[in-house]
């Protein structure tokens, strides 16, 4: 078996059922509101130190009882970071839980060298890129090289050549002169360059990771936008590093609003209660298509869906992960995803439950829907997006989806979607 | 002595540069600033040697080397490339093509002089 995924809120609400004690009683006893013991037992709260200290003595137990052995999220960069490894198979990766737990700060220390490598792995393939494709970078060094040569050249025959005629010594003083103007301006041409232009140097992340933790910041909710807060959210997107973020924080930001327009936020969850979260309903009940509705859902003020959208390709241009369902940070996600189905099967709605894999598993529903557009007109080009809602479901019956977060890290050794080995252990 | 020698090269300070430490050495030199008649200035001055530039107006030096490869008459002459991009993949791709010996740009004089002494064997 795999080292498993459960989280301290469940656990804590796992042992107060366990007990048959109410939620209210135990907020009581641990001396915190029952909203917040309530968000806490739904993982949609992080809980340590003191307040699991007293949980743990109002339900009579050992707090390691609640805290378990380590953080899942640890756990995950840890198997994240064996699987870039180029020498992964050396980690003992059946014991990840095991040396989390005893080890708690090289763990962390690990987990973060592995994150701050992965970042500048990508900014030196960003600077490459950069290097390699951009035409005026390429042009001003090669004229700086060219110069530079016919400098090196010269002054190289002014030096060694002993008697040089006086005429061809004039001449070579002539060309020194001219290309060393030239270097002057190339060189200053560069500086400007490399000094105007937005370093993506920092690294700190790719821009969807920078837009989705400067959501996660306003909690995702960008929807009713007053006068005042506009400011305060353009302040916010000209605070994030990369001009690339900027630009996604602004379309998103206009997209929240337009659909903020068409979904009214009481309107919105007047109809939800009286037809539940399904997205076709609330879409029909409004006029709108599918994906706002999507979109409104994962974004309400304390949304406990998450969201996944991609385009055409696959490639996810959207997440707000949820706890206990892994999206993974780079590259492809599971195939066996629903949003993956949905892509393939445009226009049409996709419902299933999922189970993600842990001990114990964990339960998820999931809804998918992909939309086609002709931003050319007809006959031209044809766009898809797909999204996919997540939400827990511990209680559903019925046929369940067994999915992954990618094969690198996915423990099903069976699984007939498997691209690529995983590092686990037990996945053969 | 007297070897000749075909230096292609477009910037005229540094073809100036190399015809004159390479004349003071003893080399008969052809200069043509231009790719597009390089492979005819070849055929017509029938040179030793050939330096040439990378990047070329007209005809980049990867496809001069090509042709001079691909004509029998010219399919041996050692060929010195020149060039200012340290990209491996140009240099691989002029690698394939036939060049005997690169030069990297900023280069030392003496360097040019040996290295093109070496290429015709002296």
């Amino acid at each position: 078996m795999m080292p498993g995924t459960v989280l301290t809120g469940s656990r804590i609400r796992e042992q107060r059922l366990a007990q048959g004690v109410r939620q209210a009683d135990l907020a009581i006893r641990a001396g915190v509101s029952a909203s917040y013991l309530n968000l806490i037992e739904h993982n949609r709260r992080r809980v340590g130190g003191e307040v699991l200290v007293r949980l743990a003595q109002a339900l009579g137990l050992d707090v390691q009882v609640l805290a378990g052995s380590a953080d899942d999220g640890l756990i995950d960069d840890l198997r994240s970071a064996v699987a870039s490894g180029s020498d992964g198979g050396a980690a003992e990766i059946d014991r990840v839980e095991e040396f989390a737990g005893r080890f708690p700060g090289w763990a962390g220390l690990l987990a973060a060298q592995h994150r701050r490598g992965a970042q500048l792995e990508r900014s030196v393939e960003a600077l490459n890129d950069r290097m390699t494709h951009d035409p005026h970078l390429s042009a001003t060094l090669h004229d700086l090289l060219s110069a530079l040569s016919a400098v090196r050249a010269t002054a190289g025959i002014l030096a060694e050549t002993e008697d040089i005629d006086p005429d061809w010594r004039q001449r070579f003083h002539a060309n020194l002169h001219k290309d060393a103007e030239r270097l002057a301006v190339g060189a200053e041409t560069l500086v400007a360059y490399l000094d105007g232009s937005d370093q993506p140097q920092d690294g700190i992340a790719a821009p969807q990771e920078e837009l989705e933790a400067w959501l996660a910041v306003w909690g995702w909710h960008l929807g009713e936008i007053g006068a005042g807060d506009a400011a305060a959210l353009e302040g916010g997107i000209l605070g994030l590093p990369s001009a690339a973020a900027r630009v996604l924080a602004r379309a998103w930001v206009a997209q929240a609003a337009a659909d903020a327009a068409v979904l009214p936020l009481s309107a919105f969850l007047a109809a939800m209660a009286d037809l539940g979260p399904d997205p076709a309903l609330l879409a029909q009940r409004f006029g709108v298509g599918m994906l706002p509705v999507f979109r409104r859902l994962a974004t309400l003020p304390g949304s406990r869906f998450g969201l996944v959208i991609c385009d055409g390709s696959g490639t996810m241009t959207f997440r707000k992960a949820i706890d206990g369902f892994a999206l993974p940070r780079f590259g492809a996600a599971c195939p066996l995803w629903p949003i993956y189905t949905a892509l393939s099967r445009p226009m049409s709605a996709v419902a299933s439950v999922v189970e993600a894999p842990g001990r114990p598993a964990q339960r998820f529903a999931a809804r998918a829907y992909c939309q086609i557009t002709q931003p050319t007109g007809f006959g031209g080009i044809e766009l898809r997006e797909a999204a996919m809602l997540i939400w827990p479901d511990a209680g559903s019956a019925g046929p369940v989806v067994e999915i992954g977060s990618t094969c690198r890290i996915c423990p099903r050794a069976q699984c007939a979607a498997r691209r690529e080995p995983s590092i686990l252990s037990d996945a053969g | 002595m007297g070897q000749h020698v075909l230096l292609i090269e477009d910037e005229p300070n540094i073809a100036e540069a190399i015809r004159f430490v390479l004349a003071r050495d003893g080399w008969n030199v052809s200069v043509q600033a231009d790719g597009a008649g390089a492979v005819a200035a070849v055929a017509r001055l029938r040179p030793d040697l050939v330096i040439l530039d990378l990047m070329l107006p007209g005809m980049s030096g990867l496809e001069i080397v090509a042709l001079l490869r691909a004509d029998p008459l010219t399919q041996n002459l050692p060929v010195m490339m020149l060039t200012a991009k340290g990209l491996g993949r140009d240099r691989e791709a002029a690698a394939r093509a036939g060049v005997t010996l690169f030069m990297t740009k900023p280069f030392a004089n003496a360097d040019v002089v040996a290295q093109a002494r070496a290429l015709v064997g002296l």
